[in-house]
This record gives structure tokens, sequence and C-alpha cells, in this order.
């Protein structure tokens, strides 16, 4: 383990009060009014509209379209098929990196999933292209669709997630399993979900010349730009990309998708401006899913209820042509103590779409099937399953046995079951009613999300006019980016929050890394810390080497940044606005840069996760199998908050989508044709309002000096682990049943009655 | 979205003479229909919008209790009808449980008795379906079948009409107002619907033109408001269509029925009305053993179309719900969650 020493202090203090505000967002009074201008919303002079037509088949090939019907549809401008198609600078098949999601553009005629596009219609009007799609009246040659977990041969995947090895082992298991004085073997099923983001995939783009400038939602502006620059044989920086708001992403957005590129495509091929909006339909299929899992969890215990052996297996589903491998097993690395712990994943090549990173991929599936697992063992120990989750608590990383870089999860089990009134809970399941008769069940779950960072950067300005500017090319998807991160450069700066420009959402601007992994406020705050700290150097070196400057010679003891303001450290009387410095010196402005990257020493040094305990209490109607959650309290610890307002959103969220993974979301996949059968907002259950009565999330207090100079871990994606486990575990002591089949739906309960 | 003609008659004859054409179809609130045709589903050749035509928007009371509801009149407005909601309590319930309040603000009394069926395969233009495409198959048979018919269905068919609002209608004995160009003419709701049998396309009784002008409810059928219920079971809770429902409507004389009404929803491709089990339960004392006997009754002849014969049984359960809900009394104030099994949890704030 290498030496570690957290990061050395700054001679000079920017101090401020903008971080921990609870500072509503800045950009909602243009989403509320309208203004907020999304990508479909833009109408560049002379735009043509293109519609995509996909395929209904999941596996086979396409062997006729009627373009000349399509093309004597009034409006209809041109038709991009695999024979008329612009040409491309790279394969879409290539993959020369994790990070590359191969997309379909009609390279052939090939048909590897259902939804795949198979042409576009470009038209003057929506309307003209949309029915110029349906009059492509495509025919097949089927041939028999792999479909779901059972669907071909399964085989060890190189490995999961994002590159992390298909199996993983500490102690002897077998041995655990063996010694232990009671065991569990328990197989969970998870099914096909669906990101579903409230706003469609959607680029509007037009050619100038060689240069590209496109509006599209992205949580990944660099990564993307430097993609279609790529397919199309550009420099990255002759693709302008714009991408103020997303309305969902999810993961979804995360890696350019082959749609966004076939709007390019048509562009390059008309000559003119184009949108492309996919349908909602067409998001079931190119632009990534959570895959269906089947988890096997065996668990041992001792006679005092300490775990003895986790044996945690997965099987899950791909793509017949690309490699994403959901990562489920992988969360009992992390979450309680056991001598053995084993992990592994196989996978199954079926006919649909890449899966790809879905809000909490790998934790989410893996946290349900855990957490159930666990409940299963408690009960089996005749143990509270609360009481039982404390006496099996990883005092350091399980898997690893490094120290966590700080773990405030026991606060979380305490005030949440202090706020829930966990005490009374009856042991057995049952044993509950409300006044009308309902069965009433409460059950807990843990939560865990890496504290990920990635590389990023900004730029900061100090104007001589005192206001400053931060820029980096951050993503907002609906978290607050544009609040939180403008929080963090006004500290940064030592101005309030309103002196200080706040650029973001652009391709032009400094890299700001990937808006996944629950790490965008991490990775993008750390740089405009960063910045900041640059620039008030600088800004110090000119005032604490100018005689003239009341500053004069303070270099040594530093200065202090605050409203706008440079004061001696150790004469707080002295002190000059940055505006004089700045005029004095003859400057505009002055400049300073940032960067953030993870410490691989603190990696290396210790285990970095955000915790939390989701409570839950459902009501069950006691015939009809009904299901309703009344209660669901949540008490997360993720380091530094930024803005209590927008993460406890975020928690929120959160936990409701945890929700719609225990009892409602699942993709109905027709198992003949292999096509998603409830593709629309209407049949695709999530909850609504009336499901959701009563939410709460606690923020705990953490500090954690290792994860990243400002302590931030991340907050966006650990809600949905635990709560889906808490409600499942809440069903099986309200009814006595044990739903191991997610999502829990009433004919479960009806049935097994 | 295909091209096609827009007509906006003036008068009801001028809009039954214009649907008359083959390849029309009507248009009223559209929130259905516009979905229909976005997905290709149908594809009129000519739609004739009778959203605006004169007085087919008004709700008529009758001295004898009945009423006459135009078929534009909105399901919103409806529901929230205050005289309506007293003596029709089980209609307004199953209105509020429809759709969400957008929908129902725009969805109208006659469209309502017209939506289509929300089998995902007749909605999957790439699937085999005879409702679509007669004598094509139906490959809803063998495919997702958890919510599909247990009672009435065929082997060309085996879909459920989705209406809430019919179910309590044709408990009720509602009648449908039609107009064509033969006249007008009025058809019992109960035998407004044809089940599949080997012509699944053929839906209800209307021929090529006929308009719904109004749906009417009998003075009589007020007379069971003191004891009248809707129960809605559904995958969440709220915006989802029935798993299974039921309308439970009793006339009680000393804890004896003189009375019973019940009809199903989401178990057949018409609102099911259960005449024998309803005769069952006249004279009988109410109660649990009375209401199971009803609830075998009703479903004696379900059989599962695929792997949902847990709606068999939960179809029984909630008759007997229904009824006991029925025989305890229409609640003095409309449920926060109407129809809902959880309508009467307290202390939440609900929201539908």
């Amino acid at each position: 383990m290498s030496e570690f020493t957290p990061p050395k202090a700054p001679a000079h203090i920017r101090q401020g009060s903008s971080i921990g505000q609870p500072l509503t967002r800045r950009d909602g009074f243009l989403k509320v009014t309208g203004a907020a201008r999304y990508a479909a919303d833009n109408h560049p002079a002379g735009m043509l509209y293109a519609v995509i037509a996909h395929s209904s088949i999941a596996c086979g090939r396409v062997s006729f379209l009627d373009v000349d019907a399509a093309r004597g549809h009034p409006g209809v401008v041109d038709i991009m098929t695999p024979q008329h198609k612009p040409e491309l600078a790279m394969d879409p098949d290539a993959k020369l990196h994790p990070f590359m999601f191969r997309m379909d553009l009609l390279q052939n005629d090939r048909v590897r999933y259902a939804t795949q596009p198979i042409a576009v219609v470009i038209a003057e009007t929506l309307e003209a292209a949309t029915e110029g799609a349906l009059l492509l009246a495509p025919r097949y040659e089927i041939e028999t669709a792999a479909v779901g977990l059972d669907g071909a041969e399964s085989f060890v995947p190189p490995g999961v997630g994002a590159g992390n090895p298909a199996a993983a082992s500490k102690g002897d298991v077998q041995a655990g399993l063996a010694g232990a004085s009671l065991r569990i073997e328990a197989t969970y099923e998870t099914p096909s979900q669906y990101h579903n983001a409230m706003e469609p995939h959607a680029i509007v783009v037009a050619w100038h010349g060689d240069t590209l400038s496109i509006d599209m939602p992205t949580q990944g502006l660099v990564m993307t730009q430097s993609r279609i620059a790529a397919m199309f044989g550009i420099p990255p920086e002759d693709v302008h990309i714009r991408s103020p708001f997303l309305g969902g992403g999810f993961g979804s957005k995360g890696l350019a998708a082959g749609p966004q590129i076939l709007g390019v495509m048509a562009a390059r091929m008309t000559g003119r401006p184009i949108k492309l909006v996919l349908r909602r339909e067409q998001m079931y299929g190119p632009v990534g899913h959570r895959a269906a899992t089947r988890q096997t969890l065996r668990l041992g215990a001792d006679g005092e209820g300490s775990l003895t052996a986790i044996d945690h297996h997965a099987k899950t589903t791909s793509s017949t042509f690309d490699d994403f491998f959901e990562p489920a097993a992988d969360v009992s690395h992390t979450m309680y103590a056991s001598p053995a712990i084993a992990t592994s994943h196989e996978a199954v090549r079926v006919n649909t779409g890449t899966p790809l990173f879905m809000r909490a991929p790998g934790e989410a599936t893996g946290s349900i099937a855990l957490e159930s697992a666990i409940d299963e063992m408690a009960q089996a120990c005749g143990m509270d399953p609360l009481a039982f989750r404390l006496k099996n608590y990883a005092e350091v990383e399980p898997i690893s046995g490094k120290p966590f870089s700080s773990k405030a999860l026991r606060q979380c089990y305490a005030q949440g079951a202090e706020r829930f009134g966990w005490a009374t809970r009856k042991l057995e399941p049952r044993q509950m009613r409300d006044e009308d008769g309902m069965l009433v069940g409460w059950g807990v779950g843990t939560a865990t999300f890496p504290a990920l960072m990635f590389q990023g950067q900004a730029r900061a300005v100090l104007r001589a006019d005192g206001s400053g500017v931060m820029e980096t090319g951050a993503h907002d998807m609906g978290q607050g980016a544009w609040t939180a991160l403008a929080q963090i450069a006004a500290d940064g700066l030592g101005l309030e929050i309103d002196q200080v420009e706040f650029r973001s959402g652009t391709s032009d601007l400094p890299d700001a890394g990937i808006a996944g992994g629950s790490a965008h406020t991490a990775t993008a705050g750390i740089a405009i810390h960063g910045a900041g700290a640059d620039v008030i150097a600088k800004l110090a070196d000119l005032a604490t080497g100018d005689e003239r400057s009341p500053l004069f010679g303070a270099g040594n003891t530093g200065v202090l940044a605050r409203a706008g303001r440079l004061f001696r450290r150790d004469d707080e009387s002295r002190s000059e606005t940055y505006g004089d410095i700045l005029v004095r010196a003859g400057l505009a402005e002055i400049e300073g840069r940032g960067s953030s990257a993870p410490d691989p020493a603190a990696l290396s040094a210790y285990a970095m996760h955000a915790h939390g305990a989701v409570f839950a209490e459902v009501k069950v109607d006691p015939d009809l199998g009904q299901i309703r959650v009344t209660r669901l309290i949540g008490a997360f610890a993720a380091g530094t908050i930024i803005n209590p307002h927008l993460v406890r959103s975020q928690y929120y969220g959160g936990m409701i989508w945890g929700m719609s993974f225990a009892l409602h979301e699942h993709a109905i996949i027709d198992p003949r044709s292999g096509r998603v059968m409830n593709p629309n907002l209407g049949e695709y259950h999530i909850p609504v309002n009336a499901d959701v009565p009563s939410i709460e999330a606690i923020l705990v207090e953490e500090r954690d000096p290792y994860v990243n100079a400002l302590g931030i871990k991340g907050v966006g994606e650990i809600g949905v682990t635990g709560s889906a486990g808490a409600i499942a575990n809440a069903v099986w002591h309200a009814t006595g049943v044990r739903v191991r089949h997610f999502p829990i739906t009433l004919d479960r309960l009806i049935e097994r009655r | 979205m295909n091209r096609f003609d827009y007509i906006r008659p003036a008068t009801v004859s001028e809009a039954v003479a214009a649907a008359s054409v083959p390849g029309s179809a009507y248009l009223a609130a559209g929130t259905n229909l516009i979905d229909l045709m976005k997905g290709g589903v149908v594809r009129p050749e000519r739609l004739v919008d009778v959203s605006h035509l004169p007085g087919l928007d008004g709700i008529e009371h009758f001295p004898d209790g009945g009423l006459r509801i135009g078929a534009l009149v909105r399901n919103a407005d409806l529901a929230h009808d205050a005289d309506f909601a007293a003596r029709f309590p089980a209609v307004a319930e199953a209105l509020l449980s429809g759709a969400s309040p957008q929908l129902r603000n725009a969805a109208t009394v006659g469209g309502n008795l017209l939506q289509r069926t929300r089998c995902a395969y007749f909605y999957d233009v790439a699937s085999a379906c005879n409702k679509r495409t007669p004598g094509a198959g139906c490959d809803a048979r063998g495919g997702q079948t958890r919510l599909q018919a247990v009672l009435g269905w065929s082997e060309a068919c085996i879909a459920t009409h989705p209406s809430d609002f019919c179910v309590p209608l044709v408990a009720l004995d509602a009648i449908v107002e039609i107009e064509g160009r033969s006249g007008r003419r009025d058809v019992p709701l109960e035998s407004f619907y044809r089940l599949p049998g080997d012509t699944p396309e053929r839906e209800s009784v209307l021929e090529a033109g006929e308009l719904i002008l109004a749906v009417r409810l009998p003075g009589t059928a007020a007379a069971f408001a003191g004891h009248a219920r809707y129960l809605k079971v559904r995958d969440r809770t709220s915006y989802a269509f029935a798993i299974v429902s039921a309308a439970a409507a009793l006339q009680i004389e000393s804890g004896r029925i003189l009375q019973a009404r019940l009809a199903l929803g989401g178990v057949a491709l018409k609102p099911w009305r259960t005449r024998a089990a309803e005769d069952s339960m006249a004279g009988e004392i109410t109660g649990p053993d009375t209401f199971r006997r009803a609830a075998d009754i009703a479903l004696a002849d379900a059989q599962p179309s695929g792997d949902n014969a847990f709606k068999i049984e939960l179809a029984r359960r909630i008759v007997v719900r229904a009824l006991s809900q029925a025989a305890v009394g229409t609640p003095k104030r409309m449920p926060a969650l109407p129809a809902s099994p959880f309508a009467a949890v307290s202390g939440a704030i609900t929201y539908v």
C-alpha cells in the first residue's frame, strides 16, 4: 500500500459561503417558463426532418425496402439506406476502447435486434418523413431470435461493467459455507429495463463545409465530440456541440449512439441542416438499457449471526455484437463483512440492443438481490434485519481489506431507524395491519455507491470590474449542475454567486469529464476549485509583489480571498479589491486553470464509497395483493454536500427509481419475436405521483479528507440502491411471501397465498 | 402520419353522411385515435371531427331520476357533476379511476365507449392481429398474456375492453342512443359490444356512419345510489388500466338484498355483466357467503387464455370485496383514490 498524504492546504485561502447553501436551481425559471432550449427546440434555417425506420424483427436481414413508394410521398427529399449513404471514416463496428458503443449506421442489411435502424427518411416536414418511413414497408428474411437469459449458450465475459474482472474472491467460500451453522441459497431475477429519459435522444445538426454545428443532449461532450469527429474524419475541434440542458440521461446519453450519428449522416447527404428525434418506441433498442439478470446468492452464517461466506453469482444478457455486461455481483465486494467472498458472472448473447450503464449499473441489480438475501439470512438467524446488518458491518472494505476513506453508515442506520420508528418492528412477517385491515410491512436496505472521480478541467477569469468567469463543459441532466457547480465556482473565486458568470454545456469549453458514475460534481467541481485557486494565486502574486498594494510582502503569510477582496491572513485590516489589483497592474483580466483527476495513491490506500440506509413501509391488500409504498425514509452519507436542496432531490429521485425497480419497471419482451411489447410510457410502468405518498431523505454529516480536496462523493445513483431491497423486504414482512422475481407484482402474491 | 381528409360537419346529419363513406372515422378528443394513427395501427382516409357538433355536450336530468349524457361531455365534467355523482356514484368513481386528470379533461363519453383494446399485439403493427387484419391470426396467443381475457374470448382474439366507465354503466342498464343514416335507435350498452368469436374486427353493433349521440341511465338505476361502488385493481396506484375491476350495486332492505347489479371489467372484450350472479343475491342476506357464491357464479365460465389464471381468482376476490363495500354503503365523499383498494387508507396525502 503506497503512502498517502492528504492534500496540503494552499498558502492562500478562499472563503465563501455558497457551498452548502440550499439554493433553488438557477435554471428553474427557464425550465418552468419553457424558455430553456433543449436540443430539439432548435430550428436552423433550411432544416429538414429525418425519421428513422426501424426493424420489427430481432434477427435476420432486410430483403426489401419500398424506397420508391417512400420517395414518391410528397415532401420526402431523400432516403438513406445501406445502398445510399455517405461514406464514414470509421467502421461503426470498430471498438478501440471499452467506452466506445458499437453502432448501427446502415453498414449492411443485417438485423441484430428489434428497433435497429434500417433506413432514414428525410423530408421537408416531420409528417412527410414519418409517413415515408411507414411506406418503406420492409420485408425481411427472418431468423430465429435469441431472447432472454436462457436464449443462448452462456459464457464467462472478459470483464463486467467498466472493466472489472468477471470474478473476484477472497477467503475460502466453500469452507465458509461448509462450516456455517446456517446456510441459505436463493435465486433472484431482474428484468430488462430502459432508461426512458423524458427527452428522447435528439440531434439538430448542420455542416458548414467540413465543420459541424450540433445541438444534442449528451452526458459526455468531449467524448461525443471526438467520437463524431472520428466517424467523419475531421478534427474534434471542428465539431461544436451545444448541450445546455438534458431532459434526463441516466446513462443512456453518456456514449454517442447510432441514431444521432445517423442525423449527422443525413445532413452530410442532403447538404441541409437536419433534425432527428427518436420516437419513444425507438428508445427501446439502439440507445442502451439495463440487462436482465438472474442472480444466485449463497450465504453462510455462524451461530452468532456473523456471515461466514457470501457467494454471489450473476447471469446477464448482452447483445450479439458488443460487450457490456451488467456487473451485478460486484456489489457484494463492498457491503457486508465476511471472511470469504466470491463473485462471478456469466452471460448470454441475445438479439437485443447492447445494454449500457443505467443509473447505478450493477449496484441497482445486485443490491436488490443482496439486500433480499441478507434479509432472508437474518430471518434464518432469527435476527432483526437491521441488527443483522449491524452485526455484519464492514469496518474495512470486505473484498480488499482497505480502510474506508470515510463511512458514516452506522449514523445512517441510526438516524434512519430513529426517524422511521424501526424499534417497534415485529420480527415475524404478516403481524401488522392498519385500521383498514391492510397488511403492513417494514423493510430496510443498505445503500452504497462508489465515490468516483474522472479527469476534468476548468478555466477561471477574474475581471477588472470585479466580476469573475468560470468555464467548464459540464452537463446539466436535471441534477442541478448549473447551480451546484456555480456555487463551487463562487467560493473558488471568493465572490458572490451572482458575480460569477458560469459558462457550461458546450464542447468548446474545458472538458468537464463525463457526467456519469455520480462523479460529475466531484470531477467538474474539483477542476473549478483548482482553477479558482490558480487565478487567486496569480492575483495574489500581483498584489503581494507590488509595493503600492496594501498586501505587499504578504506572499509568505498568504492572503485570504473573500467577497471580491484579498486580505492579509495575518492582518485582515489590510485588503484590496480584485479590481484595484488588476487595474493597477494594467490588466483587464487574469486567467487561471484547474484540473481534476483521481489520486492514484489515495485510490490504492482507501476504499471510497458513499453509504446509506433506506427504510420502507408498504401496505398490501391481504386479498387482492395490490401493493402501495406508504413511507420511504433514506439516510445517506456522501461527504460534503454542495447544495442540500438539490441533493435531497437527487435522493428522492433515486429512491423513487428504487421503488420503480422493486414494483414496476420491466420491459415486456415477446419470447418469440424479441420485441419489447410495452415501448411507451403508458405501459412501461414507473411510479406516478399517487405511488409516492411520503418520502424523506436525511443528509447525514460526513467529512472525507481523502476523496478529493472538497470531500465530495456522489449522490446521483446511491438512492436507487438500498431502496429497491428495502421495499422488497417490506413486502415480505407484510405478507410472509418472498418474491424473488422483480418487479414484485400482485399476481405473485395472489398465486402464492 | 398518413394523409387523410379532415371534415368538420356542422350538424349530426352532415356528420353521419360524411362518416358513412368507407374509410371514415369519427374524431372527438382523439385521446385514443390519434395515438393509433401515429402508430400506424389505424389509417383512416377521412376524419370526421364531431368535437364541435352542437347539443351533444349537456347532461339532462329527468324527473324520474334518470339522465341523458351527451356524447361529447368530458369524462371529468361528468364525474364532477354533483347531481350526477350523487345519483350514480359508482359511475363517477369509475370515471375518476380511469386514465389521468389530463386525459379525463379531454376524453369524451362517446369516445370512452369506443376506445380500442389495449392489447399490446393490437398496437404492435408487426404482430398478427385479427382485429387489425381479419384472418391474420392472433400473436397474443402464446405471447405475453398476463392481462388478457378470461371470459368470452375466442381463439381469434383474447383481448379485453379497457374502459372503467362502461363497467358500472352496463351494470346499471345504460342505453346508448345512436344516430345513423336510417335514423335513430337505442341499444342497451350490454348488447352494444360484440364478443370476438370469429370476427373480432367487429367490435360493436355500430353500422358504418353511425354516431353515438348520448348515453342514458334510467331512473331505476338511481335507486342503487346508496350502495354502489367501483373497485379497480391495477399495477400502480393511478394511470393504469384495470387488471380486473368490478362495479357492484345493491338495493338493501333490512339487511336483505332486493336487487343486485354486478359487472366486471378487464376480463373480457366487453364490460361483463353477470345476471346469474345478480339473481343469486336477490332475497339473500348481505354477507360473505352470499357474495362468495355470487363470485363463483360470475366466474363459473372463466378460462385462462394463457398465463393469466390468477385473474380468475383475483376477479372472485374483487367481486366479494366490491359487493362488501357496496353493502357497507356509498361513502359520503368521493375517496381520494377513487376505486382503489387503498381508497380508505387515511392520513396520507394522495394525488391522482
